[in-house]
């Protein structure tokens, strides 16, 4: 027992005394955090439009201005002739264009149908949709505003809305789950990964078969320190959500640290897997970053709702780990709620780390070849 | 290591290219409906008819739903009070509750203004079907008509397989040469190296040659597998494309190299590189649009040559831009090739330390 304490303790000085990956390692998620709670966002803001006025009369400057008043677009600038639109569009200095027919104030005026032509630029499809959609309500309602008294169209069903667990729909209390969950499963398989491979690189691996520790003891020793590492991590994450980004927190604290050590378990395991798969610290790397980066952003739900995608892929997201844990940690800090809810994605978890452990353990070698 | 290289992010272009998409699908609605007349009925029929909601759940007690929507089984809970059908007959006005669950703001936007199209579409149905208590129809009307250029179906995969591409293949680049000279330091071949004859930019050079090959390759293969399977529109033109990636992957495997000569263990290398990687990604205009970040942050984003390369990637295959057009892109990214090379070879040293 005392030599594994020892060993221990050595992993640890190694970790500690290599302060460029240790400033990394702590520096990444703030800087992620802040980029997320400050500079990312899922909303329109100032979108570029330009205007192609054929009118050029004091209704299409009304509207014009309300449109331009509304917050979420910019004048890019007036445009006159079709190829002055097709230009722009292809250097990219609009993403909608806004074309008012001929005669527009006076087809209004004479009961006929005035036109307007929204191009938008839809090689941003979701872009598109949202600046179609802003600029024809701000049209609709201008229609509204004109219309002589008496006419209001009446609604006769009125839907009152009301928005559960997140009123504001602010990206900032979806996006901290998602960061812990992409952190703790790259910081944690990436470590772990590379730490074993690089002993067998190196060739100190071998001294460390020699020595009275057993396989596991070896593997553990390796694994503790990034657990705790990890730790430290989850809760300086936690810490800078809740009191810079006032990320509700409704669930039990208990509940969100055991969820996360496991998952934490979950990802060393499976960076332990790779470990075992690999030779080399840059194959070790390339199968826990360039492997695992894309998918557990894009298919645990972090980005874009797992519900949504082709059948095929929410049968495969099945199999990434971070994908339960976004249910569970959303479930815990946006919901409130505990394990009396959440026992599936736990065991989910439990059994992928096991999985995953059992493997390691029986691939890896005491031998050498 | 050539398999991980060609198919990892051929797997992932084709896994990845569909799974981004913003149009929320599948919204499970939970209903609950006190009134249970014919009307009612219909216009749950109007939810559950059309591809966007999928019913999780039915009652008339509404301490079912919520408890539903608790569990994450519900995304929407849309109340149908009682004397639904009766109010609308004799007053022609009601209410209708309906409770988001919004823990992906996004996502609940989006559902909520689906929602309000059908009961609009249900209210016009209503009134159509009684045209007494029909209003007097506008008479200063707008006519809007909605053109999608370059991607008239909005299809997600054309944006998306574009800028994962350029993320696949510059993270193969940068790791692999962001290890590169670090792993001789490491092993202690670089001592080696360092008393041949050979010069300090040659070394570089010699360095950067092989991976800028293999990337360009890489590429290439990319966009072959993401026109045949996806069916990526290839509307500009394909040299400008090479030419543009050609710079761009100097710029990528400089940055590796000079993260390289930075560090003294691969460990450290690549922690450096990810930390880059994932900044780059996040603010490379990917998943989120740049227009929607603030001002500060924009700025930020020109030093991001990840965000150049998407754009210009964007541009010429789907809106088959011209050199003229993207010229400023060209500039930038050329710039950043000079100047990351030149701190590279200046930063390598043929002592040791």
């Amino acid at each position: 027992m005392n030599s594994f304490i020892g060993f221990v303790k050595k992993e640890f000085y190694h970790i500690i005394r290599d302060y460029r990956s240790l400033i990394i390692l702590f520096g990444l998620p703030i800087i992620e955090l802040i980029l997320f709670g400050y500079a990312i966002r899922n909303e329109l803001t100032s979108a570029k439009i330009g205007i192609y006025d054929q009118s050029n009369d004091h209704v299409t400057h009304e509207i014009t201005d309300k449109i331009l008043s509304s917050g979420y677009f910019q004048l890019y600038g007036y445009l006159h002739t079709t190829q002055q639109v097709d230009k722009a569009f292809r250097d990219g200095s609009v993403r909608e264009v806004i074309v008012f027919g001929s005669k527009f104030s006076k087809k209004l005026g004479d009961g006929e149908h005035a036109d307007v032509q929204l191009i938008a630029d839809a090689s941003d499809p979701n872009m598109s949709r949202m600046l179609v959609g802003y600029t024809t309500s701000i049209l609709l309602n201008y229609e509204q505003s004109i219309q002589t008294p008496g006419q209001h169209q009446l609604l006769t069903v009125v839907p009152e809305i009301r928005m559960f667990y997140n009123p504001e729909l602010k990206s900032v209390n979806l996006f901290v789950p998602g960061l812990i969950a992409v952190i703790l499963m790259l910081v944690s398989a990436l470590m772990t990964s590379i730490t074993i491979t690089r002993e067998k690189e190196m060739g100190t691996m071998e001294i460390l078969l020699v020595s009275p520790l057993k396989p596991i003891q070896i593997i553990v020793g390796k694994v503790l320190p990034y657990l705790v590492l990890s730790f430290v991590n989850v809760m300086m994450v936690l810490g800078m959500a809740l009191y810079i980004f006032h990320v509700p927190f409704r669930g039990g604290f208990i509940m969100f640290i055991s969820e996360s050590m496991l998952f934490t378990i979950t990802a060393l395991s499976l960076g332990l897997f790779i470990s075992t798969t690999s030779s080399s610290q840059q194959e070790a790397m390339m199968k826990a970053l360039a492997g695992l980066l894309l998918p557990t952003i894009m298919l645990s739900g972090f980005i874009f709702p797992v519900t949504s995608m082709p059948k095929i892929l929410q049968w495969f997201s099945v199999i990434i780990p971070a994908r339960w844990f976004l249910v569970i940690i959303k479930g815990v800090m946006l919901r409130g709620v505990g394990i009396q809810y959440l026992w599936k994605e736990t065991l989910i978890l439990a059994v992928m780390a096991i999985v995953f452990l059992v493997i390691s353990m029986k691939k890896f070698k005491t031998r050498l070849d | 290591m050539l398999p991980i290289i060609f198919l990892m992010p051929l797997i992932q272009l084709i896994i990845l290219g569909n799974a981004a998409t913003y149009e929320i699908k599948n919204i499970d609605i939970y209903i609950v409906n006190k009134d249970r007349t014919p009307v009612s009925r219909r216009l749950e029929e109007d939810f559950l008819s059309t591809k966007y909601f999928t019913i999780s759940g039915y009652s008339s007690q509404i301490s079912e739903a919520k408890k539903s929507m608790q569990e994450g089984d519900t995304d929407m809970i849309l109340v149908i009070p009682r004397h639904f059908e009766r109010d609308l007959k004799n007053k022609h006005f009601d209410k209708l509750d309906m409770l988001f669950n919004a823990e992906n703001g996004n996502s609940a936007a989006v559902s909520q203004t689906y929602a309000q199209s059908i009961v609009q579409r249900f209210t016009r149905q209503w009134q159509r079907n009684h045209p007494s208590l029909t209003p007097v129809k506008p008479q200063k009307l707008i006519n809007i008509d909605t053109v999608n250029w370059y991607n008239p179906e909005l299809d997600y995969t054309s944006y998306m397989v574009p800028g994962i591409l350029v993320i696949l293949v510059t993270m193969i680049g940068m790791f692999l040469s962001g290890m590169n000279i670090v792993k001789e330091k490491e092993v202690g071949t670089i001592e080696q190296l360092n008393v041949t004859p050979i010069k300090r930019y040659q070394f570089i050079i010699g360095k950067l040659a092989p991976f800028w090959i293999l990337g360009l390759g890489e590429l290439a293969f990319g966009l072959f597998a993401a026109w045949i399977i996806f069916g990526i529109p290839m509307v500009g033109s394909l040299v400008l494309v090479f030419f543009v990636a050609a710079i761009y992957l100097l710029v990528v495997l400089g940055l590796g190299l000079f993260i390289s000569t930075m560090t003294d263990t691969q460990q450290q290398a690549m922690f450096i590189a990810w930390f880059l990687m994932v900044v780059f990604i996040l603010m490379g205009g990917l998943f989120t649009p740049i227009e929607s970040m603030p001002v500060w942050a924009q700025k930020v984003t020109f030093f991001n040559p990840i965000a150049h390369f998407i754009e210009v990637m964007r541009r010429v295959l789907v809106k088959g831009a011209h050199i003229s057009d993207i010229k400023n892109q060209i500039i930038v990214l050329g710039s950043f090739a000079i100047a990351i090379i030149a701190l590279a070879v200046s930063r390598y040293k043929k002592v040791s330390a």
